[in-house]
């Protein structure tokens, strides 16, 4: 009410105002970059040392490989949430539908609520239910997975008995638990994309005699395909730098092996700095600064992909 | 709309300014105490501000520490975080911090270090904390297990895999064992424990465990927990699975008696204790311990973990050395040793180990 006032009895806008809230929206945007340049030197300083006293760069004198050292970590993050990708996707794009589509209003509310209270859980308490309560709820149907036939066609449900061993906090698990840890964020942004879809088009598609699913198939599903990639790609960014959940619920190692209900053969960035960095210390310590390095430009380049492939789509 | 947006802005805007004023009442702690007068004498209450930083496995023995030392010496400001060994030793070294905890004592290297740091005098490895490590297990029918160090090492190196193998059956004539595999569990982060157990294993079963002591797991594969809490967890989750926790954490599960000599010996304090005096400084002058694993004297229990307190025995103040010398008194008493013990489950100091760190502590001074 106060700022109506002023517009009425003077029209010429006032410009002090308009100055001070300019250079503070524009500081705001320039901090972003700031913030972000900040961390990016911070890593870059921190895990020089390691950098230098690497083979890569000094050849035969070096003191240990980067890449043999960050290699099976970047292997285990990016399967762990490529998986927790895998099962939260198709979850999400459903209850997505379910609300815009299908759901009644009644209903539909409750739960857009319920999906969003998800994303408010803190990811100890989700390490705390994946590794107290959800691992050996799983272990029934892991040892499913392991023994049926299934597992001769699929060789990622193999392994030897002495790598499949409970309590089964294998990188499965892990998953997930990250799986339910980005549902809520894939979920939003998808309701959001499908509730744009325009209303002639899906009225069209049912006057032509299709049937709600065919609708949806023909219609909305197009139509939100880059905006169900953006939002999969928020998960992902958010499934790669998870630590707690995956600290607490995994037994790591470091290896390559694609057998995800092995124990003890994966880890990732994220929980590894976690459980290492208490007791590391000198060249250790910037090792560990450089696998954040990575993990940072991995996450960089992730969202990068993201907006290339919806600026494509917008274009079209 | 417009009013909408306006009060949202609004509310951002307060929600801030509180998390920045949370952020500033949090980081800005007052510094008390600062020149106050005090005396040389032991008695009379010190004061000023102490920091100390390093080992989390006497964090809990440093909480009640300066609980019960802030009782006795109102005006003093003790603070520990338990950042790690490693980090405590470099914060001690670069005079970040006060005193270090830590799990490894400092060695010649830093010693050598420490000259600068402590106006030209020597730093000093008190031990503080002595805490048993129990082998812990979870075997349905299996309550009493006794293992000799030959066999605990053959089932952490992955030779020994059945709970009937032949070398399990010759340690416990008596358990029926079942034919299950065995799972041994590991630390999945870089420990300290780790370090005492891979010790011990290295020192009492050279032939079995050719790995060394190590503080990081020598392998990938196999089951592990993040910290105490997770290994305990990982070892109540499965079934056949053996691991190994500080004694304090060790509870609801089956814990197993290691041989020592001829006989079998359970976990205890003053097991530990035993194995303490019976082992010797590493170098004269310094408390350090080259930890006896191969002791064979009689109740004693020889996978423990000592954590030291490491400290200056020149400060740059007078305050700073009744402080710290205070402080290290009081942690060393008996009450101290009592506190630790009630708080964390350690295991009390022997008392000539207490008189020779008391004899320690006595030497710092200001410069």
């Amino acid at each position: 009410m106060t700022t109506t006032s002023p517009q009425k009895t003077n029209r010429t806008p006032v410009r002090l105002g308009d100055r001070i809230f300019t250079s503070l929206s524009v500081g705001s945007g320039l901090l972003i970059f700031a913030a972000l340049l900040a961390v990016f030197l911070f890593l870059l300083a921190q895990s020089w040392d390691a950098i230098r006293a690497s083979t890569e760069v000094m050849g035969q004198s070096g003191e240990f490989s980067l890449a043999e050292f960050v290699g099976p970590l970047v292997f285990g993050t990016v399967l762990a949430a490529g998986l927790a990708l895998v099962m939260a996707v198709p979850v999400a794009v459903g209850i997505a539908l379910f609300i815009s589509h299908f759901a009644p209003r009644k209903l539909a509310t409750p739960i857009g609520y319920v999906v969003d209270l998800l994303a408010a859980v803190p990811s100890v308490v989700f390490g705390l239910w994946g590794g107290v309560w959800l691992v050996p709820k799983l272990e029934p149907a892991f040892r499913f997975l392991h023994e049926s036939l299934f597992t001769r066609w699929f060789p990622m449900f193999q392994g030897s008995d002495q790598e499949v061993t409970s309590p089964m906090r294998n990188v499965l698990a892990a998953a997930v638990v990250l799986a339910v840890m980005i549902l809520p964020i894939i979920t939003a942004v998808s309701r959001e994309v499908f509730l744009q879809v325009p209303r002639l088009n899906e009225e069209a598609a049912l006057a032509l005699g299709a049937t709600r699913w065919e609708m949806i198939r023909t219609v909305v599903l197009p139509f939100g395909r880059s905006g169900v990639v953006s939002a999969s790609m928020l998960g992902l960014g958010r499934a790669l730098g998870e630590t707690m959940a995956v600290l607490m619920v995994m037994a790591p190692g470091l290896t390559y092996t694609l057998h995800v209900l092995a124990v003890g053969q994966h880890s990732t960035i994220a929980s590894y700095i976690a459980a290492q960095n208490a007791e590391s210390t000198g060249l250790d310590m910037s090792k560990l600064i450089f696998a954040g390095l990575v993990l940072f430009v991995i996450t960089f380049i992730i969202n990068f992909i993201a907006r290339a492939i919806v600026s494509a789509s917008s274009k079209k | 709309m417009n009013v909408f947006s306006r009060k949202t802005i609004a509310a951002l805007g307060a929600v801030s300014v509180l998390a920045l004023s949370a952020c500033g009442s949090d980081g800005g702690k007052p510094v008390d105490g600062g020149k106050a007068d005090t005396g040389k004498s032991d008695s009379k209450p010190v004061s000023g501000k102490l920091v100390g930083s390093g080992a989390s496995s006497q964090g809990g023995a440093q909480d009640a520490w300066l609980a019960g030392f802030t009782a006795q010496n109102p005006e003093a400001q003790v603070t520990y975080d338990a950042t790690g060994s490693g980090k405590g030793r470099e914060a001690f070294l670069s005079k970040a911090s006060d005193f270090a905890g830590t799990d490894d004592f400092l060695d010649e290297e830093e010693m050598t270090k420490a000259k600068d740091r402590c106006e030209g005098g020597t730093a000093m490895n008190i031990p503080v904390y002595i805490s048993p490590i129990a082998v812990v297990y979870n075997l349905e029918g299996v309550d009493d297990l006794q293992l000799s160090p030959e066999t605990l090492a053959g089932i952490f190196a992955g030779t020994i895999t059945k709970w009937d193998d032949p070398k399990i059956k010759a340690d416990n004539p008596d358990a029926e064992l079942p034919s299950k595999p065995i799972v041994p569990v590991h630390r999945s982060d870089k420990s300290g424990t780790t370090g005492n157990f891979t010790d011990y294993l290295s020192k009492a079963a050279p032939n079995e465990w050719t790995h060394g002591a190590i503080e990081e797991w020598y392998e990938s594969g196999g089951q592990s927990g993040d910290k105490t809490a997770g290994m305990m967890s990982t070892v109540k989750g499965g079934d056949g699975t053996i691991g190994y926790a500080d004694a304090s954490q060790a509870k609801d599960v089956g814990v197993a008696k290691i041989k020592v000599g001829e006989k079998f010996v359970e976990l205890s304090a003053e097991g530990a204790g035993k194995t303490v005096d019976d082992s010797k400084p590493v170098k004269d002058g310094d408390l350090a311990l080259e930890l006896n694993r191969t002791t064979t004297a009689d109740g004693a229990y020889p996978l423990v973990l000592v954590s030291y307190m490491a400290v200056c025995d020149t400060y740059d103040s007078q305050e700073k050395a009744d402080l710290v010398k205070a402080y290290a008194s009081f942690v060393i008493s008996e009450q101290g040793q009592k506190d630790a013990e009630s708080s964390s489950g350690s295991a009390p100091l022997p008392a000539e180990m207490s008189k020779k760190a008391q004899e320690n502590v006595d030497k710092i001074k200001a410069k």
